[in-house]
């Protein structure tokens, strides 16, 4: 058996819409497999991790928690995709957004005004960025593989922020464990709707961000850049477009927003900083700028997806007694399924079951 | 056992794992394949050997399971890039994220079980020489293959008609399917090398480096070899020269930290990190000779005309 592609005449529309929901629907199937051979019943396991958490109002708040970091940094990173820039490392430039944006509520704590959760948010993005620039400076004027380079920086990132909860910025009532002083009240991002759920503002600034993105990306020229640079340097750089400016853009920008996702993130559902304060968002993005087909607004769809299966995973440890482990796997699995049917846009696929009959034709 | 031996041994430990798989992921790339789940792969290896080892009470099994384990999920990775022409750089990634998050639920049941050391193979006579006898000759399995693949790789490259097919497919597929080489089945096997190699190095570190499992124990050394090869500017003794200088830096680091000088522990752990970047600076600076010793089809999809 062998298989062979044909390339399309025209990518097909109809399976660029239909690929990510495919890829959906097999992980689903795995993600069934897989539970059965773990010994459950591999309806109810479904049940309970993808469509129980979204039964119930607090969950739903909790979905638009997990969603926030998710879009942010995925609408940042597509713009970098775009233009073919691979930042890999937005688990260190949300770290590093964390640290940067907690500077005030953790030395001047005792500050107290309505400037400080705007600056802390302006710091946070801005760390962000400038994290986002080294990896930006040295591909742009020393070639290195940015790709390496971002993700070797999430290691360091990672490491000075354990260096600074268990140092610098540990709290002196803290009982020797290695987290920061809590943040006063007014340095904590309000909550959208407080009667119903904890959900607060990040969710907000993620749909803001995906929208601006889209329209940047579908009306200005910045977009049109972009996707020329990143569709052909060539081609770019004969309508006059700069690939090294546009290094530097898409990696500000998507520092910018990943460190902004950091800020959010410790300022409004933990409330000070400690060793670990990401399950994974800034590379779970990768799957979320991917499943999203790399548009802003299909990012918001994939963010709440991939939201769910940080959800799904809580609940499934809970009620089936499974690892959480599971969340990993389905993200994972999800992933090669949205990338292998993203083949069938641009190439007819024919299986071929010997090699005689197609050396007959 | 002088101080400088135990050094020594240490260095050797800390490198082999990093020389084995940046030797596989240096055919991967020469055939043209960038293959970016070597962490993904390294520690699935690192798990299967763990737990193969475990289940049969040998080593030796738990080296072959962790072998096979790197294959095998290599294999996924191949069919999308190469049969299904997926993006190489996407795929990678993806099977990074897999391999982090399978390694870790099938690791659960191993958490925190005393592992099964690999045991110490010692070369007559040989091992009787001062200091180096006692370093090289008194040292595990993997050891003795992570130089024995040295040879292999390079005498495979640059002596062997099949390893001219197959850096002549990383510089130009075209040319070479052309010729009637072919090139998508050359690139599955280089590709599962690659992770057949990872998987070793994955079992060198459940087995050997820290006989026990611990979820994401390869902590970035997967990534590192990527870098290695880059420094090695594919080629095998390179390879083998830039493993044992970043198993050195971490060995180093670590002694530092026990020495106690005065720098907190997390700013000598970033060390290797740090220098992996500062390598990859010093050696891409120069464009063009990059650009001469980059397979010229690293990374780009393949599809046979037909």
């Amino acid at each position: 058996m062998r298989i062979e592609l044909e390339k399309r005449a025209e990518v097909s529309k109809l399976f660029a819409f239909v690929s990510p929901l495919l890829a959906l629907v097999l992980t689903l199937a795995f993600g069934a497999i897989m539970f059965a051979m773990l010994g459950k019943d591999p309806v109810g396991s479904l049940d309970a991790f993808f469509v129980e958490p979204l039964l119930e109002v607090w969950s739903l708040h909790e979905l638009a928690i997990k969603a926030a970091p998710l879009i942010l940094i995925a609408v940042g990173l597509a713009v970098c995709y775009r233009s073919n820039n691979w930042n890999i490392g937005a688990e260190g430039q949300f770290t590093i957004g964390a640290i940067t944006g907690s500077y005030l509520p953790i030395v001047f704590y005792d500050w107290h005004s309505p400037l400080v959760l705007p600056l802390m948010l302006i710091l946070g993005a801005l760390g962000g960025a400038l994290f986002a620039a080294i990896p930006a400076l040295l591909k742009a004027h020393f070639n290195t593989n940015e790709i390496l380079t971002s993700l070797m920086l999430v290691y360091i990132a990672q490491l000075f922020l354990d260096w600074l909860v268990r140092g610098a910025w540990r709290d002196p009532q803290g009982f020797n464990f290695p987290v920061s002083r809590d943040f006063a009240p007014e340095a904590v991002l309000p909550a959208i709707w407080e009667e119903s759920g904890r959900a607060h503002w990040a969710f907000i600034f993620a749909i803001i961000a995906a929208i601006g993105v889209w329209f940047m990306l579908r009306y200005t020229l910045k977009g049109f850049e972009i996707i020329v640079l990143g569709q052909s340097e060539r081609a770019g750089r004969f309508a006059g477009f700069s690939s090294k400016k546009m290094i530097w853009f898409s990696f500000l920008f998507s520092g910018a927003l990943a460190g902004l996702a950091g800020i959010s993130e410790v300022s409004g559902s933990i409330g000070h900083l400690q060793p670990a304060i990401s399950p994974g968002y800034g590379f779970t993005a990768i799957i979320v700028a991917f499943l999203g087909r790399l548009n802003p607004l299909g990012i918001i769809a994939s963010g709440l997806v991939l939201a769910l299966t940080y959800l799904g995973g809580e609940a499934a440890q809970l009620s089936l007694g499974v690892s959480d482990k599971v969340t990993r796997v389905f993200q994972g699995l999800l992933l090669f399924f949205v990338l292998s049917c993203d083949t069938l846009i641009y190439y007819k696929i024919r299986i071929v079951w010997s090699r005689l009959r197609s050396g007959a034709a | 056992m002088s101080i400088f031996e135990a050094i020594l041994l240490t260095v050797i430990t800390a490198s082999t794992p990093l020389v084995i798989a940046a030797l596989g992921e240096l055919v991967t790339e020469r055939s043209g394949v960038l293959n970016l789940g070597v962490e993904g792969m390294m520690i699935m290896g690192a798990v299967a050997a763990f737990a193969g080892a475990q289940t049969s009470g040998s080593p030796y099994v738990g080296i072959i399971c962790g072998i096979a384990a790197g294959a095998l999920f290599s294999l996924l990775f191949a069919f999308l890039t190469l049969t299904l022409v997926a993006n190489q750089v996407a795929t990678g990634l993806a099977l990074t994220l897999l391999g982090l998050g399978a390694s870790g639920m099938l690791g659960e049941p191993y958490v925190s079980v005393p592992g099964i050391r690999l045991e110490e193979i010692v070369v007559p006579i040989l091992s009787d020489i001062p200091v180096i006898g006692h370093v090289l000759f008194r040292q595990d399995l993997i050891f003795y293959l992570s130089i024995a693949l040295v040879i292999g790789v390079s005498w495979f490259l640059f002596r062997s008609r099949a390893g001219l097919k197959l850096r002549a497919i990383g510089d130009s597929h075209t040319s070479a399917h052309a010729l009637g080489i072919g090139v998508i089945r050359t690139r599955y096997l280089a590709v599962m090398f690659g992770g057949a190699c990872a998987g070793l190095a994955g079992a060198q570190l459940s087995l050997v480096y820290t006989p026990q499992w611990a979820e994401n124990m390869s902590a970035g050394r997967g990534w590192i070899t990527l870098a290695l090869v880059v420094f090695a500017s594919w080629r095998p003794w390179r390879v083998f020269a830039g493993g044992y200088l970043f198993g050195a830096v971490t060995i180093l680091q670590l002694h530092a930290q026990a020495f106690g000088l005065g720098i907190p522990s997390q700013f000598l752990s970033m060390l290797p990190y740090a220098a992996t970047i500062v390598v990859l600076i010093i050696i891409s600076h120069n464009r063009r000779t990059t650009m001469i010793n980059t397979p010229a089809s690293l990374g780009k999809a393949f599809v046979p005309e037909r």
